[in-house]
């Protein structure tokens, strides 16, 4: 039987009332003694008899066509094979559900797929990879650079309200600043692999890939075939960060040739080609305005983005995602222009948005702050609007006015001088606070969720973890529900003949998956109601006995076999009637050299209402994790692309600076406690994402504070501060 | 080529191409697939290997280089049902999230630790002949050569400090 939820209206706090103690506090992770002892399985380490190495051969030019020579390579040791059939231009972009672009013999930048060689072992495909001779004719006309000379595609519908240019004008206080942000890249520590067999006309695919419902859509039409002819298998995912929310590269590829030799075939991608072929973060200008009256109070916000991607590529950086909703004012324009560039392409880096867009705003913010000479959190707080600006929806929760008042207490802003009062030898010492948002979004899910006799459940879905905590939250969920210790609960993930799930991507996961099996322990709870002869609502679970009109049984009196419920989550009209977000405040100190330029982060808090928080230990993993990323945003990350070629000149770890462990001060995380009826049926909000938004901000409003230097070309590199520290 | 290879106290046989990686051995070859290859280039620290008692990049020694070496993978640390204590630590203190890097940030901080014994200094360390603290700041600077994109990088230290007395850690000024 199927229990299923259509989110149309406000659902009880059962949570609050079933009393197993699985949720809400710090729970360690079920998978972890495979994690730490190195044997949970990720896609590279199936080894399959017979099974092929495949390496891909990535495009040399820019812009043109190319012709394998597949003769200069087949007397090689270890020969097997070139394939070029069907080969994907990129990654898909997150939720396509499609083929991404087939290029077929064309080349539309630099480092694009363009074949796979195959062969007995790594080392030999590896050997011929690089020995291919290829044959190219480039073609004029390849753009590699955004500037001011750039064609843009615009917006068709851009948001204009009121009169932005008057406003402007006649306010107290007002600025026009242009933020810019360089592209990004996951770097999520596995890179991309698959290995692929095939059992007939059906293609079995372990790959490493977040949201398998989508994925194997996009890999069956890549190949030509019916979806039931697809099975794909990613139980343990090294990191995502949007890097692995559509089918890439590899995955096609390994599955095309074991399809032609007729035994599986193993692809990894090299860490210069996962930078290179998989979707990366656009870089962006922001032009952001804002104006406010003599009492602080905005009247005016502007905040139009320019940024590049591929020719074909449907996903644009929702740039002003949280500018819509954060704060009031009545006169807005927004504006978006792409320019179509030969390099490659952009799609969803870890909240995409937010996590550049509220760079550009929590700036800007704290420039007018500073105009209207107003502290930055009260002039924050005063701008929280009763409800959504735009939409004049009703916002669903909001606790933003609350993060920031607690966090400022906890983190001491009390303490807060102005630029170059506070030096401790030759550094700089200061303080910057940012808004945090993310909007909140529930997904179609399913799983299903089996209860035993001896007190033992099953959870079943093609769900993902990709180190979010899946594993863990939607065990605590299912036991909290049937009222059974999380241990006796065995989560089963990332197998697309499981019931399909909405995958990880969007911070949804918890919140839709986990409703999924929160409807399907209910509709096992109604069951056993049911035999105690009990509402379900009168119903007592817990440790393994079922209490309810007088009655107490332990499960196993109550059952004579298992019981399996299918859950069935669906958004309905609270998704359109509220303005869902989870909110926060982000809090840095930082140091600057006033020497140098260069900047440490001292301490980071990050206070963060986000509903119901389903475990303590793993919602705070992922907001440290927003947090660090906010360090790598605001002081060390930028691809960088030859302006010749569009080639991403440091397309590896060494050079792509990501935060490594001296970089990361202490961090504290608060959690506002919270619930959000308008959201789904446990009143939880997506965590992952708001972590980072607004955190880079809180640290480059950190380094104006403590040195009187604002940036406005991330990241905060020595060379942009020190010159200007007199 | 043929090498035999002495991965976690077994001698274990191989015939190998000499282009083989010690990474690519272990995990392409003997089923250890513990090690993870997260760059290939020495860059992110996925693949630490002891190798007599020292920590190493497997991905950047070739499998023949290590004929008659003592080598220590993950694997041999500890496996579920019998963790040693720096694993139990990271499952306790959160000090992963994908867990992709988590053993080589393991066997890492168990290389790192003789380092210590050892009086190492590091380059945040204030006298370079003097013995070593076991302060945070020391633990961070010495745990940078292992990257951890879920940024797990709070548990990852909290781990190795609860861990340390257990592991064995002598010659510092915290075990005094």
């Amino acid at each position: 039987m199927t229990e299923h939820l259509k989110m149309d209206k406000v659902q009880p706090r059962m949570l609050d009332e079933t009393g197993q103690g699985a949720i809400h506090k710090p729970m360690t992770r079920p998978e972890g003694p495979l994690k730490v002892s190195g044997t949970a399985t990720y896609a590279a380490e199936w080894s399959l008899p017979n099974m092929a190495e495949g390496v891909m051969v990535r495009a040399a030019i820019t812009k043109g066509t190319c012709e394998i020579d597949e003769s200069s390579v087949k007397d090689m040791p270890g020969f097997v094979g070139i394939y070029t059939d069907r080969m994907v231009r990129n990654s898909a972009q997150g939720t396509m559900g499609t083929n991404p672009v087939q290029p077929e013999g064309e080349v539309h930048y630099l480092g694009q797929p363009i074949a796979v060689a195959v062969a007995e072992t790594l080392e030999q495909a590896r050997d011929i990879a690089q020995s291919l001779a290829v044959k190219y004719t480039p073609a004029d006309g390849a753009k590699t650079v955004m500037d001011d000379s750039t064609e843009f595609e615009d917006d068709d519908d851009p948001v204009d309200m009121g009169d932005l240019d008057k406003a402007m004008s006649e306010a107290a206080f007002s600025i026009d600043s242009l933020y810019t942000t360089k592209p990004h890249n996951s770097s999520a520590m596995e890179p991309h692999a698959a290995v692929a067999d095939w059992e007939g006309d059906r293609v079995i695919l372990r790959g490493s890939l977040q949201m398998l419902g989508f994925n194997k859509n996009e890999l069956a039409d890549s190949l030509g075939i019916d979806v039931s002819n697809v099975r794909i298998l990613s139980p343990y995912i090294g990191g995502g960060f949007g890097s692995k929310l559509g089918i890439s590269p590899e995955c096609v590829a390994a599955a095309v040739a074991s399809k032609k030799l007729g035994r599986p075939v193993r692809v990894v991608l090299h860490r210069n080609n996962v930078f290179e072929m998989i979707t990366l973060r656009t870089e962006t200008r922001q032009r952001m305005r804002l104006a406010c009256d003599a009492d602080g109070k905005l009247t005016a916000i502007g905040h139009e983005n320019w940024q590049t991607n591929l020719p074909g590529e449907s996903m644009a950086e929702p740039v002003d995602v949280a500018t819509h909703f954060l704060y009031g004012g009545e006169n807005r324009r927004y504006g978006q222009h792409i320019a179509r560039l030969n390099r490659s392409a952009s799609g969803a880096v870890r909240a995409p948005g937010e996590a550049v867009g509220q760079l550009g705003l929590e700036n800007a913010m704290d420039e007018l702050a500073e105009a209207a000479g107003i502290d930055p959190i009260e002039f924050r707080v005063r701008n929280i609007p009763e409800k959504s600006p735009e939409s004049g929806l009703p916002y669903s929760s909001n606790a933003l006015a609350q993060c920031l008042q607690e966090g400022a207490e906890m983190f001491g802003w009390s303490g807060r001088k102005g630029p170059k009062e506070r030096l401790e030898g030759e550094w700089y010492l200061g303080m910057g606070v940012a808004s945090a948002a993310r909007s909140n979004i529930l997904m179609e899910s399913r799983a299903n969720v089996t209860l035993n006799p001896d007190g033992t459940a099953l959870v079943q879905t093609d769900m993902t973890d990709i180190g979010t905590g899946t594993y863990s939250i939607l065990g605590q969920i299912a036991a909290e529900m049937l009222g059974i210790d999380p241990s006796k609960v065995t989560v089963e993930l990332g197998d697309t003949d499981l019931p399909e799930a909405s995958g990880s991507g969007g911070s949804w996961g918890a919140a839709s998956a986990g409703s999924s099996v929160f409807l399907g322990a209910k509709g096992i709870r109604t069951k056993l109601a049911e035999r105690l002869g009990c509402s379900p609502e009168e119903l007592r679970l817990q440790d393994g006995v079922a209490t309810g009109a007088n009655n107490r049984r332990p499960l196993a009196e109550l059952m004579d076999g298992p019981i399996t419920e299918e859950g069935h989550i669906e958004p309905g009209s609270t998704s359109n009637d509220f303005e869902q977000a989870g909110f926060g405040a982000h809090f840095a100190e930082v140091a600057v050299n006033k020497v140098t330029g260069e900047v440490r982060v001292r301490r980071m808090l990050a206070a963060m209402a986000a509903g119901r928080i389903l475990n303590a230990q793993t919602a705070r993993s992922q907001v440290w994790g927003g947090q660090i990323w906010g360090i790598g945003t605001a002081l060390t990350e930028e691809i960088q692309h030859d302006r010749r070629t569009g080639h991403i000149v440091n397309n590896d770890l060494a050079e792509y600076h990501i935060p490594v462990n001296l970089d990361v001060p202490d961090l504290d995380v608060h959690f506002v406690d919270e619930r959000d009826d308008q959201s789904n049926p446990m009143q939880i909000k997506g965590i992952g994402e708001l972590g980072l938004s607004g955190a880079g901000a809180a640290i480059t409003n950190a380094i104006y504070n403590a040195c009187g230097v604002r940036v406005y070309d991330y990241p905060a590199t020595p060379d942009k501060i020190f010159p200007h520290l007199d | 080529m043929k090498v035999t290879l002495n991965v976690n106290g077994e001698g274990r046989e191989l015939d190998i191409d000499p282009r083989t990686t010690l990474l690519d051995a272990l995990r392409n070859h003997l089923d250890l697939t513990g090690s993870k290859k997260g760059c290939d280039h020495g860059q992110c620290g996925a693949c630490t290997v002891l190798v007599n008692d020292r920590r190493i990049n497997a991905c950047l020694a070739l499998a023949v280089m290590h004929e008659d070496d003592e080598i220590t993978t993950i694997e041999g640390l500890g496996q579920p049902g019998a963790l040693s204590p720096l694993q139990r630590a990271f499952v306790q203190h959160d000090g992963y999230q994908c867990g992709y890097c988590t053993p080589g940030q393991i066997v890492s901080a168990k290389g790192m630790m003789s380092e210590f014994d050892l009086g190492w200094p590091s380059n945040v360390s204030d006298d370079l002949t003097a013995i070593p603290d076991f302060s945070r700041t020391e633990i961070r600077e010495r745990m940078s050569g292992n990257l951890c994109r879920c940024s797990a990088y709070p548990g990852i230290c909290a781990a190795i400090e609860d861990a340390a007395p257990e592991e064995g850690l002598k010659n510092t000024k915290a075990a005094e």
